[in-house]
């Protein structure tokens, strides 16, 4: 009994166990938060939408699939949501890329980090306040004033899908720029220089060696644009003035305006779906084109 | 604290009574110049019969207020808070719908509710405001009330809201930017699909979008009836490429010269008209609505006393019309009015003449909970 004494048995117990404990106590704020603020929240969400609306609005429990007929009832706001969101995304990428480019290739390290704050400043004011101030800008005492004087007169873009893309631009380039930053910075710059000693010039040294190493960057940068986009509210409704309308505005009026939980369960249910597969499919386009730096996303 | 010299002369005296009776000068400030405040303080003290608010006593905590934008005077409920050692926390919410849904969504800490007129027999039904028990704010006068404004807070002969301010929903158009002359709503949606294409908007609400165009048809303010909401329906969607914007957001573009007409409420009227003589606000002729807000005390509020407390106060005459001389609408109480200088009186956008109001109509409970309606709102907006 000298070798397996209660105590030694303790002993050997808590080395193979402790490993296991720390990992799982380490795992266990992000498993609580994952479950609790995450899957029972879906669940009820998806509970919900096969109810019905109470009398006074609310949730009345029941079994339908009515909530999931009604939804070409919100097709505009689908439809506006699936045009503009990948579009905004697509040119925030689109302005966002020579600026990262310029941090991380032409600006001396001397200025790099003043530069990178300046494109985060934006962030250290209010969105609300922001996007008041670009109504004012887009109004038609702003831009189309100017225009006006050179000769381009009754263009309207406050309140148009045009000023929620702008906004989209102007609020999510200083999401986009960083992702894509790190990717360049971590390019090897010798790359460029084996190229254009190989006889490419600087367009197709940027084509096939700058930019499919920095894809990594623009798809993380992307995701997360596009996320946000999508679920938006606040900017359709500043810029577009109530008449770009998104799911997201759909959504605040379902569940605030006229109280229909159990539809706005469904809407909310159906933009999850959508989500899910467009990430999905887009994730699997990005890791095909960057075939083995599949761990390296930033 | 001004300082007030410690005599005054007879003559003086006689001079302030006069002006006090006139009416130009307010309740506070005679007692003020005359000292009379003061002796009268002095003496309540002596006399505990008199002495004024002691139901303050005893009150700790916050006070959970949900109300409107801009529509309380913040160095009142600084003086509450001095007076009490209560906290005020001012939530603000947009509609009456938000309200309710989060009220609904249950557990809101709310105190005090500003509910408009047609949502109060809502909020009863669902048991979410208390009856109200009058002894504890005896400042609180009913005979004080123009009558036609004591009916939405009282259901069955309880009291389950007192009015705070009231007011109209016409439409506002800037005359600088329109030659054009608008007096009712079906001209309001002519004008918009016409000459003021892309220079008008209407608000981000059913109640009064859907009721000002049921108006424009010939239909009823609150109508529910689906084949005349079908016709709605067409004219709003009819409408809406015309639209500048549907927002109840709408001072930004009427100032900056986005919009030239906007469906407006009073309260913007007002604060638009004061800044911008050009600015003009008219009641449809056709109709349109009236409205009144009340105070009411949220079932289980958890700081129930301190909720009376604050009605107590805030609806004594001279510290209630603070309120109204701050956000500028129109006040239900008689009282109150004698306490206003004649600019607010004479106000035509504030105290518009009688016969004018004649046409206007009460939102109606049932269009808070119609389902049509909030889905016709929301179709239009999604068009």
């Amino acid at each position: 009994m000298r070798g397996s004494s209660p105590r030694m048995m303790a002993l050997s117990m808590t080395k193979t166990t402790r490993p296991k404990l720390v990992t799982a106590l380490l795992l266990a704020p992000a498993a609580l938060f994952f479950v609790f603020l995450l899957l029972v929240p879906l669940t009820v969400v998806l509970i919900f939408s096969f109810g019905e609306r109470a009398p006074a609005g609310g949730y009345l429990p029941a079994f339908t699939l009515q909530n999931y007929m009604d939804l070409p009832a919100r097709g505009k706001a689908f439809f506006n949501t699936l045009t503009l969101a990948p579009l905004g995304t697509l040119l925030t990428a689109i302005f966002a890329f020579p600026m990262a480019y310029f941090l991380a290739v032409k600006v001396s390290p001397r200025w790099r980090v003043a530069m990178l704050i300046l494109v985060m400043a934006p962030f250290w004011t209010s969105q609300l306040l922001r996007y008041y101030a670009w109504m004012i800008i887009l109004g038609n005492k702003g831009l189309p004033s100017w225009l006006a004087i050179v000769g381009i007169t009754d263009v309207r873009i406050i309140n148009t899908p045009w000023a929620v893309l702008i906004g989209a631009v102007y609020g999510f380039l200083p999401l986009m720029v960083p992702p894509i930053y790190v990717s360049l910075e971590k390019l090897d710059k010798r790359l460029l220089e084996a190229s254009a000693d190989l006889g490419a010039t600087p367009t197709r040294t940027f084509f096939q060696v700058t930019l499919p190493l920095a894809l990594p960057g623009v798809a993380t940068g992307s995701m997360l644009v596009f996320i946000l986009l999508m679920g938006d509210y606040i900017l359709p409704q500043f810029l577009g003035g109530g008449k770009v309308f998104f799911i997201g505005n759909a959504l605040v009026d379902l569940f605030l305006q006229s109280r229909n939980w159990p539809f706005g369960a469904a809407v909310s249910v159906a933009l999850v779906a959508i989500m899910f597969v467009t990430i999905y499919f887009y994730m699997r386009f990005v890791l095909s084109k960057t075939d083995t730096r599949r761990a390296a996303l930033v | 604290m001004t300082k007030h010299p410690d005599h005054i002369s007879a003559s003086k005296f006689l001079d302030e009574l006069r002006r006090f009776q006139k009416g130009s000068v307010t309740r506070r400030h005679f007692l003020g110049v005359t000292g009379l405040g003061l002796a009268t303080a002095v003496l309540s003290t002596a006399m505990p019969g008199l002495r004024p608010r002691k139901a303050y006593a005893g009150l700790s905590g916050t006070l959970n207020v949900t109300t409107w934008p801009n529509y309380f005077s913040q160095e009142n409920y600084d003086n509450f808070t001095k007076q009490t050692g209560v906290n005020i926390n001012v939530n603000v919410f947009g509609s009456n719908e938000e309200m309710l849904a989060k009220l609904q969504a249950g557990s809101t800490g709310w105190d005090v509710l500003v509910p408009t007129n047609y949502t109060i027999s809502t909020y009863k039904n669902l048991d979410l405001i208390e009856p109200l028990d009058l002894k504890l704010f005896p400042s609180y006068d009913p005979a004080a009330q123009d009558p036609r404004f004591l009916g939405p807070g009282t259901i069955d002969g309880v009291t389950y809201a007192v009015p705070k301010d009231w007011g109209t929903t016409g439409f506002i158009v800037n005359t600088k930017m329109t030659t054009e002359n608008p007096t009712s709503w079906k001209e309001f949606f002519a004008l918009t699909q016409g000459p003021l294409s892309g220079k008008a908007t209407v608000q981000d609400y059913q109640l009064t979008t859907i009721g000002s165009a049921a108006k424009a048809l010939g239909y009823g303010f609150n109508t529910v009836d689906k084949a005349e909401l079908a016709e709605v329906e067409k004219l709003l969607v009819a409408t809406k490429p015309h639209l500048f914007a549907i927002t109840s957001d709408y001072q930004p573009p009427m100032r900056n010269g986005d919009a030239a007409m906007a469906m407006c409420w009073t309260t913007d009227a007002a604060q638009l008209n004061r800044d911008m003589p050009e600015m003009s606000y008219r009641l449809g002729t056709d109709g349109g609505e009236i409205w009144v807000d009340h105070y009411a005390v949220i079932k289980g509020a958890p700081n129930r006393d301190a909720a009376y407390a604050f009605l107590d106060f805030i609806l004594t005459p001279d510290i209630n019309a603070k309120e109204i001389e701050a956000h500028g609408t129109p006040t239900t109480d008689a009282r109150v009015l004698k306490l206003l200088p004649e600019s607010i009186l004479k106000n035509p956008i504030l105290y518009p003449a009688a016969d004018q109001l004649s046409a206007l109509e009460y939102g109606a409970a049932e269009t808070l909970t119609n389902p049509d309606r909030a889905e016709l709102m929301a179709r239009f907006k999604s068009a």
